[in-house]
């Protein structure tokens, strides 16, 4: 793959009174490519998510979005987020809108789009999820699967450079986790340049480009997912990728035992 | 009885008149309140230090003196500083300014109830801190804030009573006239009693039909998850 940097993280650090979230970490995403983040809980693979879009402000370090500073004083972070898509573990609908307004409401208050031509891109996106028939639908009346998805395309309308997904099967039951992860396997093959959270271990290693292990507040290591599952080079991922697949094992036993 | 029926009557045109202006300082008071109240509930909620503290101050102030201390002082005290205002301008600003802390709280209470995520959504797409207000987390709040604030208009309605004892001409005013003029005080104000309890039930009435029609499906459940 050609390597064109999308977004590039310099240094970053963040720390939350006398509580270091994570210290000094750098990392590229290349165009069109999937990366993993995965890692122990509480090793601020979230937070550095959410530096990259400055929804949380880095104490120190910098963010580039197409080789341009996001991070400088006089930026605005209200254009830059609209490039850089988000998808939240616990959906964050807009609770009072539809799904079909849930995707429009970017298009017309922040894109200054017309309504016939919001409509119809918000349309477009919906059947892109797979769920044009459920537009009218309050976000009280989907279940958490289709509206993780209705999440998604309102991400997706806003025609982001990139996407950052943030655990986004974990607050939904097993059953409804599957079409999630198709239609962000459809994404990650249409090439979306995409950097997500997830324990999702058979999906991460099936459309991931690059798995990045994170500990403790620092990258330990990172590569393809052959490399990584099968080969990694530190005792850490080791054990950790040993304890999530004895419970990913365990879950299996569970649902076959059904 | 007959006599009661004869005299109520008789003075009917003259309570409507009453009633009529009851009812506008209601909601002149429930405007002016409003506007007031979400201003300083979103100060207090999402303003710097400045607007925070004013709204803080004037949230506490007004809910922590009497109302009436508060007319007296708009209609008799503030003159002593060369403010003179009219009866019925008196009357509006201390019924708008106690209703508005009133309003703050209840409206306060509803947006910290829609949470962070709702904003962090918002923020999430591009949309400014501000336009996530007015877009996504006031549309939400206003329709949480129903039920509770529905207590603000019947209460204000009744409060309203107090500003005849600045003479204006509303509903107790005309009881109080009445009870004079006939000698019949229980009659009046049994009279009046009548009146009120009638226009509170039609204002509880309009205000279920406003909080059904605002319902959004589903959106109730929401809460429970959360």
């Amino acid at each position: 793959m050609e390597s064109n940097v999308i977004l590039q993280a310099k240094n970053l650090t963040k720390i939350y009174g006398n509580n270091v979230i994570f210290k000094d970490i750098s990392l590229d995403v290349n165009q069109g490519e999937t990366i993993v983040i995965i890692g122990p809980s509480g090793t601020g693979k979230s937070t550095l998510l959410r530096c990259m879009n400055l929804l949380t402000k880095p104490n120190s370090g910098q963010v580039f979005l197409d080789g341009k500073e996001i991070t400088c004083k006089d930026c605005n972070e209200d254009v830059v987020r609209q490039h850089i898509g988000m998808v939240f573990q616990n959906f964050l609908l807009f609770n009072h809108l539809t799904a079909l307004d849930n995707v429009m409401v970017g298009l017309t208050r922040v894109k200054g789009m017309k309504k016939p031509q919001a409509l119809e891109k918000a349309m477009h996106e919906l059947s892109r999820v797979g769920l044009a028939d459920r537009a009218g639908h309050y976000p009280g009346q989907l279940s958490g699967g289709q509206q993780q998805r209705v999440a998604i395309a309102r991400a997706l309308a806003m025609d982001p450079r990139m996407m950052l997904f943030d655990e986004p099967t974990s607050a939904l039951d097993p059953e409804l986790i599957g079409e999630v992860l198709n239609v962000m396997g459809q994404l990650a093959r249409d090439r979306m340049t995409m950097v997500m959270v997830t324990h999702e271990m058979g999906f991460a290693r099936e459309v991931a480009d690059r798995i990045v292990f994170m500990e403790k507040g620092s990258i330990v290591e990172q590569g393809s997912p052959d490399e990584l599952f099968n080969h990694p080079q530190h005792d850490r991922t080791r054990e950790f990728l040993w304890k999530i697949t004895e419970l990913y094992g365990s879950k299996e036993k569970q649902k076959g035992g059904q | 009885m007959n006599g009661f029926l004869d005299l109520f009557i008789r003075f009917l045109p003259d309570f409507m008149r009453g009633a009529g202006i009851t009812l506008l300082l209601t909601f002149e008071g429930l405007a002016a309140g409003f506007i007031l109240g979400l201003l300083s509930a979103l100060g207090r909620t999402y303003g710097g230090t400045v607007w925070k503290w004013v709204s803080i101050t004037y949230i506490e102030l007004f809910r922590g003196t009497p109302l009436l201390v508060q007319l007296f002082l708009i209609y008799y005290g503030l003159p002593g500083l060369g403010v003179t205002f009219s009866r019925e301008w008196a009357a509006f600003l201390a019924l708008g300014l106690n209703s508005g802390a009133y309003q703050a709280e209840y409206l306060r209470g509803s947006i910290l109830a829609i949470g962070d995520g709702q904003m962090t959504a918002g923020r999430a797409i591009g949309m400014s801190k501000w336009k996530t207000i007015i877009y996504i987390i006031l549309p939400q709040a206003l329709r949480l804030a129903i039920p509770a604030w529905a207590n603000e208009p019947v209460s204000l309605l009744k409060s309203t009573a107090v500003v005849f004892l600045i003479a204006v001409p509303e509903l107790m005013a005309k009881a109080k006239s009445m009870a004079a003029q006939t000698y019949n005080p229980i009659g009046s104000y049994i009279a009046v009693a009548i009146i009120y309890l009638a226009m509170v039930y039609l204002l509880d009435a309009l205000l279920k039909w406003a909080e059904r029609r605002s319902t959004i499906p589903g959106f109730e459940v929401e809460g429970k998850k959360a």
